[in-house]
């Protein structure tokens, strides 16, 4: 209990130093800090409608978080869900135009587009991973920049992503608006519109939770992630397992691409250059900042979308928007801090234990 | 075919084709020399975008106050080491995450100096060349190798001086060892998490260099984008080359000529696709590793974490 408590008193001196920093940071560039709280909290929960707006961008986040989760846990770092979610969303633009039928099979079937156009850039990465011994941590990353290439190729050809000349300007690179009863519902609740995608998150989280902790193949991924020669040893398949967990994350980061683009809020229901707008790197943040625990990555995402909805509201102060990227990334290192600290504690405890077992034989 | 053969012919055949691949490259090459000795010891630093950044942005604040280049570059410099020292210390002492660390830092930096350039707005300046006599004169790549600004000359003694480091003497020897077998170099007394950390700081101070480089000698003012995503090309260099050196210069070189067909292919009369050409590095690199990767192996503990007494 004592311990917890200290953990606690860290983390409000870690947080507390960030936010004093990027306060004299604003003053010092003669903003008001005030002001920029101010604006941040009306844009992304006082004002009407923003609660919606925020917690539809942070369902996206939280999705690539949760197929992060998978992968860290099965002992394989995958830093590409930026570019995987990009693949997804433009696979499902592709399916969500280009697709005959009624509109609600369109939808799951440019949903399922996402997942595999996600888990495709993943798979390649595990397919190197496994066949020739590539660490996927670099194909992973490599392949975020060629997804964004990829795509903006695909959106100067009529005969992949962009839109009929008509409607657009001419030289514009944007996809076909998807058509109204291909898009995810929207329902109302107190004057904030929310994308059904919510539902899809929150059950997400359960099964994720629950495979994990609760089946054989979940105990298997942790396994491999945590001693990967006893995995060997009880012959958990690393081929198998480690190809899964890698292509299970590139799935969900393909199905929040899909979800972004279905379900409103990003980009109006079309695919542009630069659409995944770093959605991908913020839910790998939010991963690792809620220790790859499922449940503690529903607060981190709301907190990071929330600094992104309430940044829109920023240009009213004066001040840059950028500076939210500023407060977002000095959050992230002081969240880093009290856990490590924690742990290299302990280690020095363990070292110290160890020492004096060797001493006194 | 035959036309991407004459557009090849062309641009080997003009002289700006070569001082525009040369400008690239050489950008790339200031960001990848200090990135190798990173990963040699054992760390995936994809900050080095971050420190790019961090280098362009101080450089320009730095000629803005003092109007003297080389203080201008000593600030380069110093940017590059405090993103490094959040990097190096946050990784390697406080043993947090090297891939939070560099994404946070690579948002963040880009925020701040995005944020901090709009407050400070530095003027605009172009460093001018100072022309090598006789070595200029050569033909072709004469004018695009010895008739630059002395920043770009930098990268003659900093490329060997950074092989000597490495292969030549103890303290290369104990990075190097840090990157492959920390377990045993920490046995034999080596301090792997330091020696670690000095090696980030040696990428901070050469991608300051390389930032100030971009601002004072290419672009001619700092700009939201001006890195754009280079520092990852610098970082596929690493891995293109095999985690050698002389196979790092050699993808700064190639991905930088490739780079600059998209400005001098358009005033030869050619065209080309943009996006695919952007990509051509990643890909290029990913197939090399896939290609070669029985051959050519990463340093051992690679992107590992080094907690003693954990393995």
């Amino acid at each position: 209990m004592k311990a917890e408590a200290e953990v606690g008193v860290y983390y409000l001196v870690s947080i507390a130093a960030a936010l004093l920093l990027s306060a004299a940071l604003v003053e010092a560039t003669g903003g008001s800090w005030a002001d920029v709280v101010g604006a941040l909290l009306n844009g992304s929960v006082l004002k009407p409608g923003r609660i919606g707006l925020t917690i539809g961008v942070a369902v996206p986040m939280l999705i690539v978080a949760l197929g992060t989760v998978i992968s860290t846990r099965a002992g394989l770092v995958n830093i590409g869900q930026e570019g995987q979610l990009l693949v997804g969303a433009a696979a499902a633009t592709y399916v969500g135009v280009e697709l005959g039928g009624p509109g609600p099979l369109v939808v799951v079937a440019l949903i399922l587009a996402g997942v595999a156009g996600g888990a495709l850039w993943a798979g390649v990465a595990a397919v190197l991973r496994y066949w020739r011994g590539v660490p996927e941590v670099l194909t992973t990353l490599l392949m975020v920049t060629i997804a964004t290439q990829l795509v903006g190729y695909g959106l100067k050809n009529q005969r992949f992503l962009l839109a009929p000349a008509d409607g657009r300007a001419n030289r514009q690179q944007i996809s076909e608006q998807l058509a109204e009863d291909r898009r995810l519902g929207r329902l109302v609740l107190l004057g904030n519109e929310l994308p059904v995608s919510v539902f899809l998150a929150v059950a997400l989280v359960a099964l994720l939770s629950l495979v994990m902790a609760r089946t054989v193949f979940g105990f298997r991924l942790r396994m491999l992630g945590s001693n990967a020669r006893t995995a060997r040893r009880v012959g958990v398949s690393e081929v198998r397992y480690g190809g899964a967990a890698l292509v299970a994350s590139g799935a969900m980061a393909g199905l929040a691409g899909a979800v972004m683009l279905a379900g409103g809020n990003f980009g109006n229901y079309t695919l542009v250059p630069g659409f995944s707008s770093g959605i991908g790197w913020t839910g790998l943040l939010v991963a690792l900042v809620a220790r790859q625990r499922a449940v503690s990555a529903v607060g981190v995402a709301l907190v990071f979308a929330a600094l992104r909805t309430g940044s829109g509201f920023l240009a009213a102060t004066g001040v840059e928007r950028r500076i939210t990227n500023v407060v977002e990334a000095l959050l992230v290192l002081a969240l880093l801090i009290p856990p490590a600290l924690v742990f290299l504690r302990h280690r020095r405890r363990a070292m110290g234990l160890s020492a004096e077992q060797l001493r006194d034989g | 075919m035959g036309d991407v053969l004459n557009a090849v012919l062309d641009v080997a055949r003009s002289e700006v084709a070569w001082i525009n691949a040369f400008t690239f490259a050489v950008f790339l090459a200031f960001g990848a020399t200090g990135e190798w000795v990173a990963e040699r010891a054992g760390t995936l630093n994809i900050s080095v975008e971050a420190m790019l950044t961090g280098g362009a942005f101080g450089a320009a604040v730095g000629q803005d106050l003092s109007g003297n280049e080389v203080v201008a570059v000593l600030a380069a410099v110093l940017a590059g080491l405090s993103v490094a020292a959040v990097q190096a210390h946050m990784s390697h002492h406080l043993t947090a995450d090297q891939f939070v660390v560099g994404l946070t830092l690579n948002i963040g930096v880009l925020g701040l100096t995005g944020f901090l350039d709009s407050a400070v707005a530095p003027n605009a300046y172009r460093a001018s060349a100072q022309r090598i006599p006789v070595l200029a004169d050569i033909p072709l790549v004469g004018e695009a190798l010895f008739n630059r600004s002395w920043l770009f000359y930098l990268i003659y003694p900093l490329v060997p001086a950074c092989w000597w480091l490495v292969y030549r003497t103890r303290w290369g020897l104990e990075a190097r060892a840090a990157g492959e077998e920390p377990q045993a170099a920490d046995v034999s007394g080596i301090d792997v998490n330091r020696r670690r950390r000095q090696a980030i700081y040696l990428t901070g101070i050469t991608s300051g260099l390389g930032g100030a480089y971009l601002v004072l000698a290419v672009v001619g003012r700092f700009g939201d984008s001006i890195v754009g995503g280079r520092g990852f090309i610098a970082l596929a260099a690493v891995i293109f080359g095999g985690w050698t050196l002389r196979g790092t210069i050699a993808g700064c070189l190639l991905f930088g000529t490739v780079l600059s067909f998209r400005l001098s292919l358009a005033p030869l009369g050619h065209e080309l696709n943009g996006d695919l050409l952007a990509s051509l590095p990643f890909v290029v690199t990913v197939l090399a590793m896939a290609l070669f990767a029985t051959r050519v192996r990463a340093p051992a503990s690679l992107a590992r974490p080094f907690v003693r007494g954990l393995k």
